[in-house]
């Protein structure tokens, strides 16, 4: 029995999960995949936007441009990395210079601070490799790039040191208001009794919420393939290019990342499977195309990945934070797309302060708001590595030679709160595997220290959980001990 | 600072055959930096034969060939580090490297030899669409699992790129019981050799399809299912002609990149053509005093290849020494040009004073050619015209220029290297 | 009279070759462009061989695989009941290379031997 339980350890969900670690309640998050960060927020623009997109008076509006602010102090508290670059709304045709003005007014009523426009030649001068036809572009300094993986681990794990608990490989199967007035969650891992039900399910929060209310949801899957290019030419652009948006959404951006690789995407494809991350030709072809009507010649030669991320996206385009009507108890936090990375901070703040009215929470008085990350190695002074060395040398073992991560990062992300159990549970901690090579050197050396650490046979050693074992089995078999 | 007179990047073959010639040329102050637990670099894991048939006139396997060179080191007592990656290399050929037992430290070298060779192509390079699953490999990788570590990737595999090491992996996954179901290429020729085609994928019966790529990878957690596609002469597939396997594992097998992030940090100039440092007849890059050879130089077919040029530059760098480190003399040089199917020279620059009595300049040659000719001119004389019943891209070819040739050309500016239909 | 097409191996050309047999006997080679061509087809067809190589499982080595070779050709049509008797076969570490590990594989006359070093732990 608990008081609170959290559906869904995504970004949102682990906001809320740090928010409600400050109070004197037992919380508890259920995940159905093998670790946090599964679903859409490991497959994003990984873009803190400055808020000048979403309708004036919109809960999008207003938590976008609140979860901006905070994302300063939170990215010191968590010690992850976050880069104020500035983004750039790019107009490419005469006649639609109107519409920078109009992103401007919205922006300015919405409480952006610092938007400008820009000529021709002033967008020029910031990007030189903006395309030909620019004709003007929005400035927004407040803009940033935010590793969506590391803002969201980093979350989970400081709720978790607070004492909130994770489940994962935990899959909600059906939610029933008991006779006891509590809140009974069937799971394929037994049943949890809770008062309260936060259900940050991602693509799956219409299921979820379905399960206990009448006034149905419907989440539309749509679909962003992306292209990750090579740090090689992660400077191209220093400022995230936006194109003027449409209907559909922000269109396809190019924006260096905040670990120094350049990222263009996404295309925007409404499908109807909650489990479609499938790139297409199509999709992936787009993606350059529409790039390159803002930023010329892209050195699309250089990428080294592509991916594709779905966005909950709900016909009326707005976040749905709020206790469900027909549900006492139950609060949704749904429609959570673009730029629910950048408001993540400030929905976990919303969520957390409904909650502390509604049940009358308390501050716990030993709560730790700061975590320390996985100490990153690379840049550091032979002095500072040799420290290092000497209190653990596995610090001097370099495992992935294109991200530079040594066996010592590894063994930190694996034995930390909520730590790694897969290769990908290490890369996205350490950046292990996330090179140009994309782990053909390092993922046997990998297994082998997940193998040693965690006592996993090799073929149980997974990608990300479930059924993505690497390996099958031994050649010719194991010995037998007879 | 420690100080050692040659620093070479890398344990493999090129590194191994470096270091044995710059000792037997004398030089005693001589350290290899190998990465990995063990000498021998990635012949290690190929544990097929057929290496060896130049160096050794015998058929060796990879390892077996491995250990004809670390013998030797271990003979003479050349001083090596393992477990040891190289951070940087600084332009005056400071090398910062890092192990568990030293931690981070930095030795000033005389000369470096760069023998870090090549990595293969990873999936994402090649833009495949579909899901992003367990169960693709690039075949390199899987060859270390199934040699090395002993585990297997899967049942059912289908390969894409037949590059030699993909025929290779075709073989190995068969014998240790799996079902090859397909060899897709997306040109209309291999790139492996003509042998293994036959005793890789022949002997057992292994279609191999030329003009064909991956369109499609089934499976959100783990490969189930991978469709293949013709190309056109666009290389675009067309439509109409998807063909779908059930599989579990997904060997790529897609090109070989040389893995010069530490040359372009040193500030080695590249080739944009081969990715290797652009070199002289020396083996010399822009930098004095830094040599390169084996696959980081350019990406060769046999060993025995980078055996005999790693011996060059090893030689060369004890040469520079012996000559007091001077920078190589730029005034005089002759430009080795490629040009209508050759794609590259190696080397690039020859300065007729440094060069050996025999020289011998390797390239790749970009299409399959049959009874054409390889031509070489001398500014705009044609010295050279041989002809060849077949020249194909997975083959160097090699020409060899005499130093009293060269001499008796005064004045000569330019060599040019092309293929000719007559 | 029998009939079989092969791919000459003697270089990139991989001229396709057309061996006819009478009594297990070749009596002509078509499609060969040099003297290379000829004399493979006339060994691929009616003696071919092939050298194996693979990995036997060890134990108390610094590894747990060695890798092998047999020591010379063995039948092309003995390479599957070869791999039978490597993939049964486990040994002691040490191992080093030119070792025998399988004598006289799958009746071939040939033995299996070591192609590297694994040394006791």
């Amino acid at each position: 029995m608990t008081d609170v339980i959290i559906i869904g350890a995504g970004v949102s969900g682990s906001a809320v999960a740090r928010e409600l670690s400050k109070y004197d309640i037992s919380t508890c998050v259920l995940e159905k995949c093998e670790d946090v960060c599964e679903g859409t927020s490991k497959a994003n623009s990984a873009i803190v936007h400055a808020g000048f997109d979403a309708e004036e008076g919109s809960l999008m509006a207003k938590l976008n441009v609140r979860g901006n602010e905070m994302m300063d102090q939170l990215s010191k508290d968590l010690d992850i990395p976050f880069k104020r670059n500035g983004s750039m709304v790019v107009c490419v045709h005469k006649d639609a210079l109107d519409g920078l003005k109009e992103l401007y007014d919205r922006g300015v009523a919405n409480g952006v601070k610092g938007l400008k426009i820009l000529s021709r030649e002033e967008a020029l001068e910031m990007e030189p490799n903006l395309s030909d036809n620019v004709e003007g572009a929005l400035y927004a300094p407040t803009g940033g790039i935010i590793c969506p993986f590391e803002l969201t681990i980093a979350m989970a794990e400081n709720a978790n040191m607070n004492g909130v608990e994770f489940r994962f490989n935990t899959e909600v199967e059906d939610i029933k208001k008991g006779d006891d007035g509590f809140w009974h969650i069937r799971t394929n891992n037994g049943e949890y009794v809770s008062r309260y039900v936060v259900n940050a399910a991602g693509v799956y929060a219409d299921k979820i919420h379905n399960m206990v209310s009448a006034d149905k949801m419907h989440i539309i899957e749509r679909r962003g393939d992306y292209c990750l290019l090579d740090k090689e030419v992660g400077g191209y652009v220093s400022h995230t290019i936006f194109p003027q948006p449409t209907k559909y959404g922000k269109g396809v951006l190019v924006t260096p990342t905040v670990h120094g690789n350049l990222l263009v995407g996404p295309t925007a494809i409404d499908i109807e499977n909650k489990e479609g991350t499938a790139t297409t030709a199509m999709g992936l072809n787009e993606v350059t195309a529409k790039a390159s009507e803002n930023v010329k010649n892209l050195p699309m030669r250089n990428v080294i990945t592509s991916f594709a991320g779905l966005r909950a996206h709900l016909e009326r385009h707005e976040f749905v934070i709020e206790e469900v009507k027909d549900a006492p108890c139950f609060i949704d936090v749904a429609g959570i797309e673009s730029p629910g990375l950048s408001a993540s901070p400030a929905i976990g703040e919303m969520v957390g302060n409904m909650l502390k009215e509604k049940m009358g929470l308390k501050e716990k008085a030993d709560w730790i708001g700061t975590r320390k990350g996985v100490i990153k190695t690379e840049g550091l002074s032979i002095e500072e590595r040799n420290e290092l060395i000497k209190k653990n040398p596995a610090y001097g073992t370099i495992v992935c030679r294109c991200e530079s991560v040594t066996e010592g990062e590894i063994l930190d992300a694996i034995h930390r709160p909520l730590g790694a159990r897969s290769l990908d549970g290490v890369k996205r901690r350490t950046r292990a595997g996330m090179g140009r090579c994309q782990a053909g050197f390092c993922s046997p050396r990998t297994m082998e220290i997940l193998h040693r650490e965690l006592g996993i046979p090799y073929e149980k050693i997974t990608k990300s959980g479930g059924n993505s074992a690497i390996v099958l089995e031994r050649t010719k078999g194991e010995v037998s001990m007879s | 600072m420690k100080s050692v007179d040659i620093v070479i990047v890398g344990g493999g073959p090129a590194g191994l055959a470096a270091a044995v010639a710059a000792k037997e040329a004398g030089n005693d102050s001589i350290l290899i930096l190998e990465r990995d637990n063990e000498l021998g670099g990635i012949l290690n894991q190929c544990i097929h034969n057929g290496f060896g048939l130049h160096t050794f006139k015998e058929e060796l396997t990879g390892p077996e060939y491995a250990y004809r060179f670390i013998k030797q080191v271990l003979d003479l007592g050349i001083e090596y580090k393992l477990h040891t990656m190289v951070m940087d290399i600084a332009p005056d050929k400071t090398v910062t490297a890092m192990n568990r037992e030293d931690g981070m430290f930095q030795i000033k070298a005389k000369a470096v030899i760069l023998a870090m060779g090549c990595r293969e192509r990873p999936r994402g390079a090649l833009n495949i669409p579909g899901y992003r699953p367990a169960g693709i490999f690039s075949a390199g990788t899987a060859q270390r699992l199934v040699n090395i570590e002993g585990y297997m990737p899967g049942r059912e595999v289908v390969i894409l790129g037949s590059g030699d090491i993909g025929l290779i992996m075709a073989r190995r996954m068969t014998l240790e019981g799996a079902k090859v179901k397909v060899v897709a290429e997306l040109l209309p020729y291999s790139g492996g050799l003509k042998r293994n085609i036959v005793q890789c994928l022949d002997d057992y019966g292994i279609p191999l399809k030329l003009s064909h790529t991956v369109v499609d990878i089934e499976g959100k957690e783990h490969v189930t299912a991978v469709t293949i596609a013709e190309v056109g002469p666009d290389r675009k597939p067309i439509p109409g002609t998807e063909e779908r396997y059930t599989c579990d594992t997904l060997l790529l097998s897609c090109g070989l990149i040389p893995e010069n992030e530490l040359s372009r940090s040193a500030g080695v100039k590249m080739s944009p053509v081969t990715s290797g440092p652009i070199v002289n007849e020396s083996l010399e890059t822009n930098i004095p005093g830094v040599f390169a050879c084996g696959n980081v130089l350019h990406v060769h077919d046999l060993v025995d290849y980078v055996s005999e040029e790693a011996k060059r530059a090893g030689q060369n760098a004890v040469k520079y020494i012996n000559d007091g480190c001077k920078d190589a003399d730029t005034s005089d040089v002759i430009d080795i040009v490629a040009t209508e199917g050759a794609r590259y020279t190696v080397p690039t620059t020859i300065n007729v004073d440094r060069m050996d009595d025999l020289l011998t300049v390797r390239f790749r040659v970009g299409d399959v050619y049959k009874n054409s000719f390889v031509s070489v001119y001398f500014d705009d004389e044609r010295i050279m015209h041989n002809q060849k019943r077949i020249m194909a891209p997975g083959e160097m070819e090699q020409v060899i220029l005499r130093k009293s040739q060269l001499q008796e050309h005064k004045g000569l500016k330019k060599i040019t290297v092309k293929i000719e239909a007559e | 009279m029998e009939i079989k097409e092969l791919t000459c191996i003697g270089c990139p050309m991989g001229c396709q070759l057309t061996v006819t047999l009478e009594n297990g006997e070749v009596t002509e080679v078509k499609g060969n462009t040099c003297q290379k061509g000829d004399i493979y087809a006339r060994k691929e067809v009616t003696n071919p061989t092939r050298i194996v190589t693979s990995t036997v499982r060890i134990t108390g080595g610094d590894k747990e695989r060695v890798c092998v070779k047999t020591a010379s050709d063995i039948p092309k049509d003995k390479i599957f009941e070869v791999m039978k008797d490597i993939d049964a076969a486990v040994v002691a570490a040490p191992a080093h290379i030119g070792d025998v590990l399988v004598k006289d594989v799958a009746g071939t006359g040939v033995d299996v031997i070591a192609t590297r070093n694994v040394e006791k732990v």
